[in-house]
């Protein structure tokens, strides 16, 4: 009889793999991973203002990450600096701010490796509610945008005169990434979130000859690595989320040196 | 400039500046239907810019554009690079498009004779297949606009010739209006109602043989009047495309 609490995380890590999957690729067909970055390095200010709240509500993540997604689109409109600089600029001021804000709370002596890689071991029935709902309101989302994401993807001005919206498809990827980051947390931690989005996207490029079928590679493979991810994390006793973490890496490597490189 | 029926575009007196520095002044000119409007400059001149501009895609600083709310455009941009990241084939690329079945764009593919690479990745093609593709992904949507920037750069002169003939068969089948940037106006002559020579403002216009002989067309473009040679205006595709190239290799002899 498997513990319930592998279980559980089994639950969390498949809905999270499945949806990091689709945003993962196109993180990296837009050249968009620091942007996954900044926004998960600000999720652990939205942990902070949440122990500063006394509050364990995910929409107080989920926030958090929006603004500073949002906010990162206003800085944009100043063309003098490149996106790479600020999301420097707020990945490590986000993550200053929440270090402060924990570091003040006196009566708080919580481990911060746990909001760093994450706690998927953890992970309790009203935390896979959550996640699942958050997953499957993304899932609509995302398979009502991903077309006209893919057109901006490729070419912006051409997606823009073809009548798409495109300011309203990018913000609303970079909010469906917030919403992720939010509720992916206590599964795999600020650290890594990104790592979750990137290494499947990236093993399933060599295998894929269409967007869609990198798309389903990339949230399998992402299964597969949180499965490979908790039982080694059970039978050896290591942490679940660089296990993960590994194993997605691992099957980025076979894909790179095992698949026949195609033309 | 009124509203005619057929006016797919107008610019009126449009002004752009960057950062104080103003790059197009005073612009005015409409594109009709089943009309080829050629945009000619040197580099700098505010070509592409006034393309965005006339497409939307960039504001005027003054001055008021005017497009037909219910047509639709096609757009080749001037360069399209994929990353190979993006594993993408030439039949996906087309199918971007919205509002379109995979029909349209085998139909597309067809009419750039390009039908052999539908499933190949859209990074293997060469410069000048990508320049059909993307001619291609304008006509799809049937638009009664077609704007083109550059449509044939990086192409040699047999692709090049082959590409404006594309263009013109198109506008005269389908009766659309096209606005097209060109860097040769000899290419462009034998299929274009108006010439617009452009270095932030308008030096002259009018048709290609017009232009042909204005000296501020070769103030404009820096080359002597002499030497150039002079086509008539005629309607015969097939014949002027094969003919063109002779010409213009062999024009120094005949004068």
């Amino acid at each position: 009889m498997i513990d319930e609490f592998i279980i559980n995380a089994l639950i969390a890590g498949t809905l999270v793999a499945v949806i990091a999957g689709p945003l993962g690729c196109f993180m990296v067909w837009r050249k968009m991973a620091y942007f996954g970055d900044t926004v998960s390095h600000s999720a652990l200010m939205g942990v902070a203002l949440g122990i500063a709240f006394d509050s364990e509500n995910p929409l107080i993540m989920i926030a958090t990450c929006s603004c500073v997604a949002l906010f990162l689109l206003f800085l944009q409109r100043d063309r003098r600096f490149s996106s790479d600089t600020l999301l420097g600029i707020l990945a490590h001021s986000a993550l200053s701010i929440g270090m402060i804000i924990i570091s003040m709370m006196d009566h708080f002596r919580t481990d911060m490796m746990y909001y760093l890689v994450g706690d998927i071991l953890a992970i309790g029935m009203g935390d896979i509610y959550t996640i699942a709902g958050v997953v499957i309101i993304s899932a609509i989302c995302l398979f009502m945008i991903w077309r006209p994401l893919l057109s901006l993807t490729v070419h912006e001005d051409l997606a823009r005169i073809e009548g798409i919206n495109v300011n309203g498809i990018k913000i609303a990827y970079m909010l469906l990434i917030a919403f992720l980051v939010a509720v992916a947390l206590k599964v795999i931690g600020v650290l890594l979130i990104t790592a979750l989005m990137i290494i499947p996207a990236a093993a399933a490029r060599t295998i894929s000859n269409t967007p869609l079928q990198m798309i389903i590679y990339s949230s399998c493979g992402g299964i597969i690595s949180v499965f490979a991810g908790i039982f080694a994390s059970s039978q050896w006793d290591v942490p679940a989320g660089p296990s993960i973490v590994l194993s997605a890496t691992v099957l980025f490597l076979c894909g790179r040196f095992f698949v026949a490189h195609r033309a | 400039m009124s509203d005619g029926p057929n006016q797919l575009l107008r610019l009126d007196n449009v002004c752009k500046s960057y950062h104080k520095n103003l790059v197009l002044e005073n612009i005015s000119f409409c594109v009709n239907s089943g009309e080829t409007v050629t945009l000619i400059g040197p580099n700098g001149a505010g070509k592409s810019t006034l393309m965005k501009i006339s497409l939307g895609i960039l504001e005027v600083s003054s001055g008021e554009v005017h497009r037909s709310k219910s047509i639709s455009v096609g757009y080749m941009p001037q360069k399209v690079m994929i990353d190979e990241v993006l594993p993408l084939s030439v039949r996906d690329f087309l199918y971007l498009r919205p509002g379109i079945n995979y029909d349209d764009v085998e139909e597309a593919l067809e009419t750039v004779r390009l039908s052999h690479l539908a499933m190949q990745p859209v990074q293997s093609a060469s410069g000048g297949e990508m320049q059909r593709i993307l001619l291609a992904r304008a006509l799809l949507g049937k638009p009664d606009l077609l704007v083109l920037d550059e449509p044939v750069q990086g192409i040699d002169i047999m692709g090049q010739q082959e590409i404006y003939g594309l263009i013109a068969k198109v506008r005269d089948e389908t009766g659309c209006g096209v606005l097209m940037i060109s860097h040769d106006l000899h290419l462009v002559m034998a299929s274009t109602d108006q010439v617009l020579c452009l270095n932030r403002h308008i030096c002259c216009s009018g048709t290609p043989e017009f232009v042909q002989d204005n000296p501020e067309y070769h103030a404009m473009m820096g080359r002597p009047m002499e030497g150039v040679a002079i086509y008539t205006h005629h309607h015969d595709a097939e014949h002027e495309h094969k003919h063109h190239g002779h010409e213009i290799e062999d024009h120094h002899h005949h004068d």
